[in-house]
Order: structure tokens, then sequence, then C-alpha cells
């Protein structure tokens, strides 16, 4: 008998469930491309049957940080940069949760990248959406590790001197299993994203183009968009390193120079998960570690009768 | 010299195998119905550099290092640098020697391996040696080793040569050493051991010195256990399954203890990137239902500042493990000190509340350890455990049945599913899990996957739902809600059975003494001995740092004249505290401090003692210092 009753839910789910009955509206400025993401992670919710309370949304700090104030699940606000260690360890203790990270570019790629990194070398079982909008719109516009070079703002007043990011380049560096980068003004093909990304076994990364109308009107909206997947102009396969590695570079280079590349750039489905891993070297339990605590039949060691030999 | 305790130091470099011959040593001792205690000095560095391990042994229970030591065994460095005119670091092939001559009594004993080591190359040593009564054995250790065996196996020479000056029973040793090593190994050993243990007797039975280990009998089965075996079994006792780490100097104990121990009863260990991860692991964990701990040394706790206080706002229990040493900065890592105190107490924004525990020796540090277990899970709290290099790797004997208790898993303020089905829920059906109760600080948490159970969790402020906010009103509320759980577990420590602050020496005495943490067994036998000198004077070592244990304190200050608080720092952060809580005795209270990397011998608190309480002025010729009492 479980006591997480919700994971074993196998009701159907209308994505109204995932819109909170009290304040539903976000803060979000009019325009704001983090609606797409809601409006993306609601259908995607849906269509996989998640119920509500199986799911655990945690976020960083900024504007993408409110996620979870207008998804209806169990969620979790965190600390700046902060979200992936946090969702990481809630799925090691309780794998049938459905984990979702998500925070900014400032949040995932600056001063949270060392967790970017180690997450995906070790491909925990979860999904990782970066709202990408090329800036930092909570603190009022200031230059972000995304932005384009000589990109000018009050904190870069000669124009940032740095290149910028290269997220997806990165991602697959460090060992992300599935790539993919979506646009808010794409709901349709980021819904679908987002339902791959969940479905993945290990750690999917989806770099989320999220337009910032008030901070960064320079940028554009992300339109027109190219899916690279569907388009003739762009072939590649997907499932090799190699040609992943070169399709990312070209899109993050191109970027800036108006032309917006979207679609899944790396899927590699043999890679086992960070789960499956540790089970495998003896040092995960089969189940879930959170059920434990509600199993009464449960005989929990002593250290008097396990470990103390050793020290006579 | 005394006669009645052995007080022997092994000496040589890192990487000589010095640790674990002086762990089998004093394991042997104990066996055989000896009390143990072993302080530990080492360097930053995997190979050579000034190592020693001293074992003090006695038939009466022990609970500090001593004054100086008696048997001195010195091995030599195989690691040493070349020496080298005027480098910052002297001459480390002779430091076995040269470093330890000064601590060593009056009448003791200097065993060392002229297979290595010239008295010829340390300056005055006969005339040092005539002078101080020592008694010189050199013998060559090493080709001892090298034809029976490898010359690691010196390290098993030298105990034999100590056996047979010291008279102990060879036996004792060799069963161990039987328990411990592969057939192969242990073969060489025994007859490296004998031909040692002979080479004394064939060559010094006129020149006998006076010393020999005491017997004695333990009344229960001991066991032998440093203090962070007893934070990792406390915690695990206490049903934790989960830690998140990062290797530090001397933290790394723990975690490693951990680690090597939770696969076994089915737990997971995660080594991460830092320590701003590791706590945050721990804290995901604890949120998923797990019971979670994490921790560091001084740098590493300093990246889990801001995660602390993401517990702490979003009411996630978790326990934390500060393991100090030398500050600031890297300080010296492998150093002790008590200057950490502030730091756990203090850092993250806003107005912190925590409990910290802060355990004198492995007993407390088990018991301790559950209890702010216990505590975080039922308040919601993060709770800390503070020790230092010293207590963490000294090893002492302790009865076994200290750990023979049940396990308890309870995940303390939790609502299950079907309590959830009549518990508060917002209009919007998320559940109330930060509500304002009148009648109890806490508010029982559900935990994600349970049905009925969803909320947001933030460290925003935040109203009932977890919703988050900024209206006074609220704000308020939820502040004094959460900062009133310090008041409750204050009264709920008070309720406790048995002492977390330990009382010592008659309850009458004119004069007092505090510490905290591990400087409690060295200051217990200052006490003793200063009763036995005709002094009047008695003890407080104190766990509780916080909440502090404000009337407590307040009665063992009021009824003595003044307190000498012993603490290892320089800023004397322990008296400041204990002003701070008590609002005042600023004129009651002096220091006596240090902060040279050694823990205190039991001499120095005497000697601060009876210069700073009984005959006012400084302490000549000492590594501690002396600041008096507000007004002085």
């Amino acid at each position: 008998m479980s006591a997480f009753n919700a994971i074993s839910d196998d009701h159907e789910h209308d994505r109204n469930e995932y819109t909170p009955g009290v304040e539903p509206q976000p803060t979000w400025c009019p325009g704001c491309g983090d609606f797409g993401v809601l409006k993306a992670l609601k259908g995607a919710a849906a269509e996989l049957g998640l119920s509500p309370e199986e799911m655990l949304v945690c976020t960083g700090i900024g504007c993408s940080g409110k996620l979870n104030s207008y998804f209806d699940s169990y969620g979790f606000h965190t600390i700046h940069g902060r979200s992936l260690p946090v969702a990481r360890a809630a799925k090691l203790a309780n794998p049938g949760l459905t984990v979702v990270a998500a925070g900014g570019d400032g949040d995932g790629y600056g001063i949270g990248g060392n967790h970017f990194a180690h997450s995906a070398r070790e491909n925990h079982d979860m999904t990782y959406i970066v709202f990408n909008n090329e800036i930092f719109g909570l603190t009022k516009g200031q230059t972000s590790p995304t932005s384009p070079k000589g990109h000018k703002s009050k904190t870069q007043p000669h124009g940032s001197a740095k290149d910028p990011i290269r997220p997806l380049s990165q991602s697959l560096t460090a060992g992300a299993s599935y790539i993919a980068r979506t646009a808010a003004v794409n709901p349709n093909q980021a819904k679908e994203i987002i339902v791959e990304a969940i479905e993945h076994d290990g750690f999917s990364h989806i770099d989320f183009l999220t337009q910032c109308p008030t901070w960064n009107k320079d940028a554009k909206q992300y339109v027109p968009y190219i899916d690279i997947n569907d388009s003739e102009d762009y072939e590649f396969d997907n499932t090799d390193r190699t040609e992943a590695s070169e399709m990312m570079y070209e899109t993050e280079t191109v970027l800036h120079e108006g032309t917006v590349l979207t679609g899944r750039y790396y899927v590699d489905e043999e890679r086992p998960s960070y789960g499956q891993e540790k089970r495998a070297i003896g040092e995960m339990p089969e189940e879930p570690l959170a059920e434990r605590y509600f199993d009464d039949d449960y005989e929990w060691e002593r250290v008097y009768d396990t470990f103390l030999d050793r020290h006579k | 010299m005394t006669t009645d305790e052995l007080i022997w130091r092994i000496a040589g470099g890192s990487g000589d195998g010095i640790a674990s011959t002086s762990q089998n040593f004093a394991k042997a001792l104990m066996r055989s119905g000896l009390h143990v205690f072993t302080h530990r000095h080492y360097p930053s560095r995997i190979r050579g550099g000034h190592t020693y391990t001293e074992v003090r042994v006695s038939a009466e229970p022990v609970r500090s290092r001593g004054d100086g030591y008696n048997f001195l065994l010195a091995l030599g460095d195989s690691f040493a640098r070349n020496p080298q005119e005027n480098a910052y670091y002297g001459n480390e092939e002779t430091k076995p020697l040269t470093e330890n001559l000064d601590d060593l009594d009056d009448g003791g004993v200097i065993v060392y391996d002229s297979g290595l080591l010239d008295t010829d190359d340390i300056p005055n040593f006969d005339e040092r040696a005539a002078e101080h009564g020592w008694h010189v054995y050199d013998i060559d250790l090493r080709t001892i080793a090298r034809e029976h065996g490898r010359e690691v196996m010196r390290n098993t020479a030298g105990v034999a040569v100590t056996c047979a000056i010291a008279d102990i029973e060879p036996e004792v040793i060799k069963s161990l050493m039987d328990d411990t090593m592969p057939e192969k190994v242990f073969e060489p050993n025994m007859s490296v051991f004998d031909d040692a243990y002979e080479a004394v007797h064939d060559s010094f039975d006129a020149d006998a010195p006076d010393i020999s280990v005491p017997s004695g009998d333990h009344d229960e089965e001991q066991v032998l256990i440093s203090g962070s075996d007893a934070i990792a079994y406390g915690a695990l006792d206490e049903g934790c399954r989960f830690i998140a780490g990062y290797p530090m100097t001397p933290w790394t104990e723990v975690f490693t203890i951990m680690s090597q121990n939770l696969p076994e009863v089915g737990g997971i260990s995660e080594q991460v990137e830092d320590e701003i991860a590791a706590a945050a692991l721990a804290i995901g964990a604890s949120h998923a239902g797990v019971k979670a701990m994490s921790g560091s040394s001084g740098g590493g706790f300093a990246l889990m500042s801001e995660p602390l206080g993401l517990a702490e706002m979003t009411e996630t229990p978790v326990v934390l493990i500060e393991a100090m040493r030398a500050g600031p900065s890297t300080g010296m890592p492998t150093k002790t000190e008590q200057g950490d105190l502030e730091h756990v107490l203090y850092t993250s924004q806003g107005d912190s509340h925590r409990v910290v525990f802060a355990p004198a020796d492995a007993e407390e540090a088990y018991r301790q350890t559950r209890r702010a277990f216990q505590i975080a899970y039922e308040y919601q709290i993060p709770s800390i455990v503070l020790y230092d290099q010293k207590n963490g790797g000294e090893l002492r004997n302790v009865p076994a049945s200290v750990f023979d208790e049940e396990p308890n898993p309870d995940l303390g303020s939790v609502i299950t599913e079907a309590e959830l089905e009549d518990a508060p829920h917002d209009p919007s059906g998320k559940y109330n899990r930060f509500q304002h109760d009148p009648g109890s600080d806490v508010s029982p948490r559900s935990l994600p996957g349970q049905t009925g159970g969803r909320y947001l969790a933030t460290g925003n402020e935040h109203m009932e739902a977890g919703h988050i906010s900024e209206s006074p009103a609220n704000r308020v509320n939820q502040v004094n809600r959460r900062m009133s759980k310090m008041e409750t577990i204050r009264k709920e420590l008070d309720g406790d059975d048995g002492e977390r602050n330990v009382h010592y020496g008659p309850a009458e005495a004119d004069h007092g003494i505090m510490t905290f943490g591990s400087q409690q067994g060295t200051a217990a036998e200052a006490v003793d001995r200063l009763n036995e000198e005709g002094h009047s004077a008695k003890l407080l070592g104190v766990s509780e740092l916080a909440p502090y244990p404000v009337d407590e304190v307040t009665e063992f200050v009021e009824s003595v004249d003044e307190v000498l608080v012993v603490e290892m720092n320089a800023s004397a952060q322990f008296r400041g505290l204990t002003q701070k809580e008590l609002g005042r005795y600023g004129e009651k209270l002096s220091s006596l401090l240090k902060y040279n990397g050694n823990p205190f011998e039991p001499g120095e608190i005497v000697d601060g003692f009876v210069t700073s309480i009984v005959e006012d002025g400084t302490i000549p010729g000492h590594e501690t210092k002396f600041v008096p009492a507000t007004g002085d």
C-alpha cells in the first residue's frame, strides 16, 4: 500500500486542473513569453495524464520562478540558481514523482551553472526548462549570460564585452540525454517537446525562448521560427552527437543574426538514467525511500546490530 | 613521571601508517581492559610532514589528552623533503624527534628508528636526554622490518619495542593483528614483532625505565569510537537514509562513514558538485519525505548559508553537521579550533532560527545527533551539530551498551493522506500547510505525491497555503509562528531526562569554569586537579547553544564568584554568546583562549584558572591567552 496515492492515480486530467482556483492570473507583463511556458506545461501535463499531486515543480528566482505560483501542483520555489539540486534529491527520494525544474537563463546558466552541468552529467530522470529571454527581467533589464555580445544595459553601459553562453552545446557536453529548444511563440511544438522531455528517462533540457517585451525590446519576438526537424533546409541526425553538436553551434550563432532555429537537437534513449545507474551498483533501493517511512512492517536497522562489531 | 598511565606518542610522517597503527594499539589495549583516549596531530598533506598520534592509556576512565606524554616512538618520516638550509619547513627528516622533545616528560622513554634517524643530527640531544632523565633506545626498526617483510612493518617493530619496554603482554597486540590482517601479511608481521621484542630484551635489560602499562578490567563490553563515528551512528539510528556532501577536512570523516554504511541499509549518499548543492539536496530529499542530512567544515558551511535560510523559511527539516577547523578562510585545515560558533548561529540573511548542539565527546555526539534529528523533524527547523577536528577524530572507549538503542524512523510532523481529507485547505484546494494554529507553532507538512496535500513551498514570505504574500499582517503572523518554535523547543529540552549540559565538580564550589563542545573533558580533568590542589572549582560544559539554556547558565553563574570561559578561538565567541543571552554578568566572565591549532591540555586550564581567578595576571610561557572580565 502506497502512502502516495496521487502517484498511482490513473485518472484523466484536464488542463484546467493545473490552473489555481485562487489568483490564476500571473503577474507577468502582457506579451511575456512566460505565458507560453505555462500554457505548454499545462497542455503537456494533461496529455500525459499527470495528477497535479504527482508533480513536483521546482523553480528558481526571477519571473520564471513564479511558474509554480500559477501552475497548481506540488511546488518548491527555491533560491536563485538552486532548483536543480532540490529537484534531483526529491526525485531520488521518491522516484515515483514527476519532477520538473524551471528557471531563467541567469538562474540556470549563470548562478546555477555548476548545478546545470552536474545534473546533466548525472542524467537525473527529470525535466529542466530554462526560460531564456536573454536578459535579467525581474531585476529590471540587466545583461544576462545569454545576452548577445555588445548588449547595452544599465550594468553594461558600453555594451557587453562577453560572448553569450551556448546553452545547447554546453548541455550536450555536460551529458544531457534529451536537448531541445523551443519558443513561446510556438505553443504546439513547445507542448510536444515538454511531453517528450517528461517521458524521457534521463535529464531533459529545454532551452525555452521567452521574449521579454518590457526589458528586451530590442530582441526579436523569436518569429519567424524554423523547426529544424521539419525544415528541409536542415538535415541532421539528432541521435548523433557530432551532428547534433554542429546543429547546436549553428543555432546558437544565428540566433543573434535574426534566425530562430528550434526543435529536438539531441536524443539519447540508450543512456541509463542516474537512478538506474545508482541502483545497478547497489547504492539506491528498488523501492522508493519515501515509502519506507510509512511502512509499518519495515524493520529498521540498528547500528548496534549492524555496524558496532568493527569497533570491538 | 607518572607510572599509573602510559601516554604513548607515535610520530612520523603522513603516509607512514601512524593513524592505523595507533588505532590498532589503542584497540588492543582497550580489549585488554584498559581505558584509552587518542589525540591526533597531522599536517594538510598526503605524504610526509610532522604527524603524531598520542594514545593515553589508564586503568581509570580518560576523557582528555594529558599534559605532555611519557613515551615517544619516533619512526622517521619516509616522505620528508630534503633538508635545505633556511627552508621554512626546517629539517623534516629529524622532526619525529625534534618536534616532540619539548612535550616529553622527565624520565620518559624515547624509542627511535636508527635506520632513519640519527641523534647526532639533533642539537644537544645527549645533554637534553641526560638533563631530563630520558631513557633512549636506538633500534634499527627499518632493518628488522626489511628482513621479514616490507619497510612499512617498522610500525609493528615499534609497537613490539613498546610492549617490551612498557610491559605489555605481546598477545594483546598479536591477537588484534591476527583479527585485522590477512594471513600473508600477518605472518611476516609476527616475525618482525618477535625480532624487535627480543632486540629490546637482548640489549637493554639493565636499564629498564620505571614505566609499565597498568592492568585494568572493564565492567562491560567496550567499543573504540570517534566523534565522527558517533555522529554518523546517531543519524543512522534516527532513520537518516540520505546524505549529500562534498569532501572537506575534517567533515569528510562523517561523510565517509555515512557513504560506506548507507548502501547496507538501503540509503542514498550523494557526493555532489559543491556545498550549496549538498545542502539543497538534503532539503530536497527531506521535502520529499526522507530523513536527510548534509554538512561540511567552515568554508563549505559558508556555501550552505542560503540553503540553510531556505530550510528555515520553508520549514523543511534538515540536519547539518559542522566540523570546525582553524580559520578564517582555508586557515589550518587539519588543526582544531572552535571559531565557527557565531558562523553557525547567525549565518544566512534575516532572523535566523535554528537548533545548535555542540556535543563534547563520542557518547554525547551519538545522543545529541539523534536529538537534533528529532527536533528538526518535529519542529520543521534546521538542526546543526557543531563539533571540531578534535572530538571528531579522537578515539576513545565507550561502553557498547551506549548504542543499544532502538531506531527511530519517525518523520515527525507530517500529515497522512487520510488526515488530509479533513485538514483545512484554501479555496483553490491547496492544503494550508503553513496555517496559524494558536495551540501549536507547527503545521504538519504534506509530502509531494500525497493526494490532497499540494501546496507551494517558497523562500518568499507566504500565506497559509504557501502563496507568496507581502501582507504585513500575514508577515507578522508567520514570523511569530516560526520564531516561537525556539521557545517551545527550549521548554521541550528543559524537560529531557539526563544532561546535555554537563555539571561537574562540587556544587558548592566558589569558582566556575565554562566550556562548550569538545573542551569539556579536558576542563573536567582540570577541575579534578584544581580541587585536589585545594582550589574550589566546578564546571559547566554547555552543549545546547541554540536555543540557549539561559536559566541553567544563569543559575550556574549566580552560584559562583567568577567564571572562566575556556574556548578554542581568539575572539571569545562563547563568552560573547553567554553574555548576550544572559544580558548581564559581563563583570563575572573572563576568558581563557587558545588558537594555535592544538587543543587545551588539562594543565593549561589549571594554570589559566590559578592565574586568572586566584592570582590575576598573565600566563607566561603558555600558548593560551587570558582576557579579563569587562571592567577588570
